[in-house]
């Protein structure tokens, strides 16, 4: 099944305690005016901006391991590579909050207007994280409904836990995210800038286990994995 | 207080109109830009440096200061030209190939112009041949790569590569940061210096290209 979802931008926009905690800056009611004025002109210009949108498409494990093939990696070598066998359902997708929003950041940092560029950098880097979380959510709904009950669904993105951001290439030739405006560039690089991609993992909340004593986890400072998988451990 | 002392504490409080109005009414009464700048604007950033270093203030604190620093900067260019104020040196800068985070090399040019150097940023997603190209052209002794994920950080090793290949090591130094790399991978790579955060940067670039 594939499929183009469309969300509003109240549906895709991080909370301000989110932007707050994400950005290192005080809870709300201690912040300073000005920052607090930033904070909103941010999430006003990201509310009237964003336009945010995705293609989903299910595939097989087969079909996922084509994905991974042109890579030439050992695919246990990577974390997405090791959790995907044991997946009950996959699904690619790319989700973008389009052009809009990208080009009001390059606008005001431009401008010089460094403070607003960046507070509205912030909250779109995290409303496109934010895709990611409200399509497994649907993925999640989708297959209850199918009988999944129990199952868990997390993203895996390429650029992440040992996955090449080369790994969009063959993504994107499989998934054709062309269709929602979303291109790559010869770095494998996404336009519009604030898109993300990678594969939904649906499966038992154990297929999403793995021990973080790959190479690459020694120079990883953001240590996601181990909340990421605490939230589908976790009893819901 | 006097005028540059009111510079410097108006860039600090990231009032962009009054750090301009200010720095024109110095430049009337006869101040030299290169006093200004250093007395005035380097001054005013040399201490919201010091203070996000720690913590005292956060990134948009920064980032409204280095508004009102450019302000200034803006009345100060000619004049600095005239007067043929050398900056403390060139850096050229960006985010290596691959990687389109550069927020936080974005804050490095800042805090780097904040001190005083002539910054050329490339951006982000920068060749390794980019940056070395443009370091011999521009004759900057000094090359920062950033990068914010694990994968992209193997392009770190391409550029210090590169700048032995041309027969640069020594006279183009390279310093790289980002949230994956550590001092340990500086070394690992042979670039010639690893710096945590925005403030240390502009401390580690001072070091490596002794200036005071």
């Amino acid at each position: 099944m594939r499929e183009i979802v469309r969300f509003t931008a109240e549906e895709a926009r991080p909370g301000l305690e989110q932007l707050l905690e994400a950005q290192g800056l005080p809870a709300a009611d201690a912040l300073a005016p000005r920052l607090r004025a930033l904070v909103d002109e941010a999430f006003a210009g990201y509310s009237e901006l964003a336009e945010p949108r995705a293609v989903v498409e299910d595939l097989t494990a087969g079909a996922f391991a084509a994905v991974l093939q042109p890579l030439a990696l050992e695919p246990k070598a990577l974390v997405v590579g090791r959790v995907y066998p044991r997946a009950d359902a996959l699904a690619l997708y790319v989700a973008t909050l389009g052009e809009a929003v990208p080009a009001r950041i390059r606008g005001l940092l431009d401008q010089g207007s460094l403070a607003e560029g960046y507070m509205l950098d912030a909250v779109a880097s995290l409303g496109a994280d934010l895709l990611s979380d409200r399509l497994a959510e649907r993925f999640a709904a989708r297959r209850s409904g199918a009988g999944g009950n129990g199952l868990r669904v997390l993203p895996y993105s390429p650029g992440y836990c040992g996955w090449p951001t080369a790994g969009q290439r063959p993504l994107f030739q499989a998934l054709r995210p062309e269709e929602i405006g979303v291109r790559l560039n010869e770095s494998c690089l996404m336009s519009p800038i604030k898109s993300v991609s990678g594969v939904l993992v649906a499966g038992p909340p154990q297929a999403h286990r793995f021990r973080p004593d790959f190479p690459f986890c020694h120079q990883c400072r953001n240590r996601e994995c181990g909340p990421r998988m605490a939230s589908v451990l976790r009893p819901h | 207080m006097e005028i540059l002392d009111r510079i410097a504490s108006a860039l600090r409080q990231g009032d962009d109109q009054q750090v301009a109005s200010l720095t024109q009414e110095a430049l009337l009464g006869g101040l030299a830009a290169g006093e200004i700048l250093q007395r005035g604007l380097v001054a005013g950033m040399n201490v919201v440096g010091e203070q996000f270093k720690a913590r005292e203030i956060f990134l948009p604190d920064v980032l409204l200061s280095a508004r009102a620093m450019y302000a200034g900067l803006d009345h100060l260019k000619p004049h600095l030209a005239r007067e043929g104020v050398v900056l403390r040196g060139k850096v050229v800068i960006g985010s290596v190939q691959g990687d389109l985070h550069d927020i936080g090399k974005n804050l490095v040019g800042i805090m780097l112009k904040g001190a005083g150097f002539e910054v050329i940023d490339l951006g982000h997603d920068v060749a390794p041949e980019r940056f070395v190209e443009t370091a011999q052209r521009e004759r900057a002794p000094l090359i920062g790569l950033s990068a914010l994920l694990t994968t992209t950080m193997p392009r770190m090793k391409e550029v210090v590569s590169l700048v032995r290949e041309r027969g640069l090591a020594g006279k183009v130094r390279v310093i790289v940061g980002g949230a994956p790399v550590n001092a340990d991978f500086a070394r690992e790579i042979g670039a010639d210096d690893y710096a945590c955060d925005a403030a240390t940067a502009v401390e580690r670039v001072k070091a490596l290209l002794g200036v005071a």
